[in-house]
């Protein structure tokens, strides 16, 4: 029970924190700091310490090949943590329009298909905001296999797999996403976690994050009783 | 002046059975104390003198903590009329947990802090909210002085601003640990910052030590609805709370030390929330951390948070 009530002088000295003025507090939304950073080239030369200090303090590791293990990847702790494989479970590609899938319903094998950029007066509520003034639709879809996408270099995908036609442009976001970095991961962090596709959040037609409604702010001090 | 007898001072008796006077008056006030409990005081009464003379949590031997755990589980079961479970899983050994939230994603939606408030039983009214979203202008960059927790817009992002949740950074070095009189708070080998709420005695250093505003006071009995309870509960995190203790983010304990990611994690709609073992290298936390332009909040006081905020684009 001893160990508990043992007091040291900065212990027994910090209550006189409420002793301090207060004004700074009363201007700080972290209400309590002490010190704050105060303009941007203090946050810069803050955030560039950071980085250095995280650097400098890190052990060295061996620098492992991290990428190419594809997204049913495993990742392997070779340090210290014994660690159950990574699985990532992939999940149904986002819902198309209502009646759009299969394409092949209405879109025939032997259809001729004209394949120079024109406006389709079809699937009025897909409006291209993305690079449209280079793209348009048969850069994605395939003209005879509707029920697939094809590559750059014409090999054909299903839509469960997309994200190999995103990654042709965006490389460094396709990199990012397979390290868990770019997009939502949910389930375990040392274990079976599920991933989004990149049109789960980014609509392939118009790919800019749809604003959202915030949640309630929270109420003030003063209006807490 | 008259000579009268006094009487004789008392000669000490010699101890026969082992105990001195005094010794045997204590233990008698401690037997009535007992009988009185026991016999006439109410179920909760009991259940209050349990809590009051309730252990340090690191001062229970197994046997006590299970016993203890049981009287919690009653307690919260019978008070919310529905099972809850009470645990205290241990830390997983070799991990060290990491946070990284991508500033240049969040949209300031305030999803986290609700997900939060239902997945930890924080007080519906009074408000307790473990995490503030603030919000600055872009041109000013991370300058809290101009920071904003109270926007309210139609939709977010709003032009021109960005936004940094702030809530218990988990630092290597926690000011909070040191000023706390009781050692009520302290951190666990996984690294996080925990608190026993049966410790607590309410001074709130930790409050004004913490640079982060991370911690909050019960001013008032904190109220859940009854069916908004979150029944998986453990010791050191989102157990309910009593009037006058200081809570605040646990890094979902109850989830992350099972295996899971942490809920404002789970319910970021941007993915800009990022948690994993910083010791294994092969983590999203590692890999944030060696390829982003991470920084930490206000390093300079040398708290050494676990958290870090990044730009990933």
């Amino acid at each position: 029970m001893t160990a508990h009530f043992r007091y040291t002088t900065s212990q027994l000295l910090a209550p006189l924190i409420f002793l301090a003025p207060s004004s700074r507090r009363d201007t700080d939304p972290l209400w309590g700091s002490m010190t704050r950073i105060r303009n941007i080239r203090l946050a810069v030369a803050g955030a560039s310490a950071a980085v250095l200090l995280t650097v400098a303090c890190r052990p060295v590791q061996e620098a492992g090949p991290r990428f190419g293990k594809g997204i049913e990847g495993v990742a392997k702790a070779k340090g210290v943590v014994p660690k159950p494989t990574v699985t990532l479970f992939p999940v149904a590609p986002p819902p198309f329009s209502e009646g759009a899938f299969p394409c092949s319903e209405c879109h025939g094998l032997t259809d001729k298909v004209n394949r120079v950029p024109h406006k389709v007066d079809f699937h009025e509520e897909i409006v291209l905001q993305h690079d449209e003034k280079n793209r348009w639709c048969l850069d994605c879809h395939d003209a005879q296999h509707r029920d697939k996408l094809h590559l750059a270099d014409g090999r054909l995908i299903d839509f469960t797999e997309s994200y190999r036609l995103c990654g042709q442009c965006h490389g460094p976001t396709l990199r990012n996403w397979k390290a868990g970095e770019h997009g939502k991961r949910t389930g375990s962090w040392s274990g079976a976690k599920q991933y989004l596709l990149c049109a789960s959040c980014h609509s392939p037609h118009s790919p800019h994050f749809k604003p959202l409604k915030p949640k309630a702010p929270p109420l003030r001090q003063e209006a807490i009783r | 002046m008259s000579a009268e007898p006094t009487a004789p001072l008392p000669v000490p008796q010699p101890q026969t059975e082992g105990y001195s006077r005094r010794e045997a008056l204590v233990m008698g006030l401690f037997a009535l104390a007992a009988a009185a409990t026991t016999a006439g005081c109410s179920a909760a009464d009991k259940l209050a003198l349990d809590d009051f003379v309730a252990k340090h949590f690191r001062d229970l031997t197994p046997d006590e903590l299970k016993d203890r755990l049981a009287q919690l589980e009653k307690k919260y079961s019978e008070q919310y009329g529905k099972s809850v479970k009470v645990s205290a899983t241990p830390p997983i050994p070799g991990v060290l947990f990491g946070y990284a939230l991508d500033l240049s994603r969040c949209i300031g939606c305030r999803r986290c802090v609700y997900g939060c408030v239902d997945e930890n039983n924080q007080s519906r009214d009074p408000q307790t909210h473990w995490i503030t979203v603030l919000e600055m202008d872009k041109e000013g960059g991370v300058n809290l002085q101009n920071a904003d927790a109270f926007y309210d817009h139609e939709t977010v992002p709003a032009p021109g601003k960005f936004y940094m949740p702030v809530a218990c950074q988990h630092c290597e070095n926690p000011p909070c640990v040191k000023v706390c009189p009781v050692e009520a708070t302290w951190k666990e080998p996984d690294g996080i910052v925990v608190i026993d709420y049966d410790w607590c005695i309410g001074c709130r250093s930790c409050i004004s030590a913490c640079p982060y505003g991370a911690r909050h006071f019960n001013w008032g009995t904190p109220s859940i609805p009854k069916e908004e309870l979150n029944p998986v509960t453990e010791y050191l995190g989102n157990r309910p709370r009593q009037r006058g203790v200081v809570e605040k983010c646990s890094w979902c304990l109850q989830l992350t030390r099972n295996g899971l990611y942490p809920k404002c994690v789970e319910v970021c709609p941007v993915g800009a929330r990022k948690f994993g073992n910083l010791l294994d290298p092969e983590s999203e936390i590692r890999y944030i951390i060696e390829n982003k332009r991470v920084f930490i909040l206000k390093e300079e006081l040398n708290t050494q948070p676990k958290f870090f905020y990044y730009y990933g684009l």
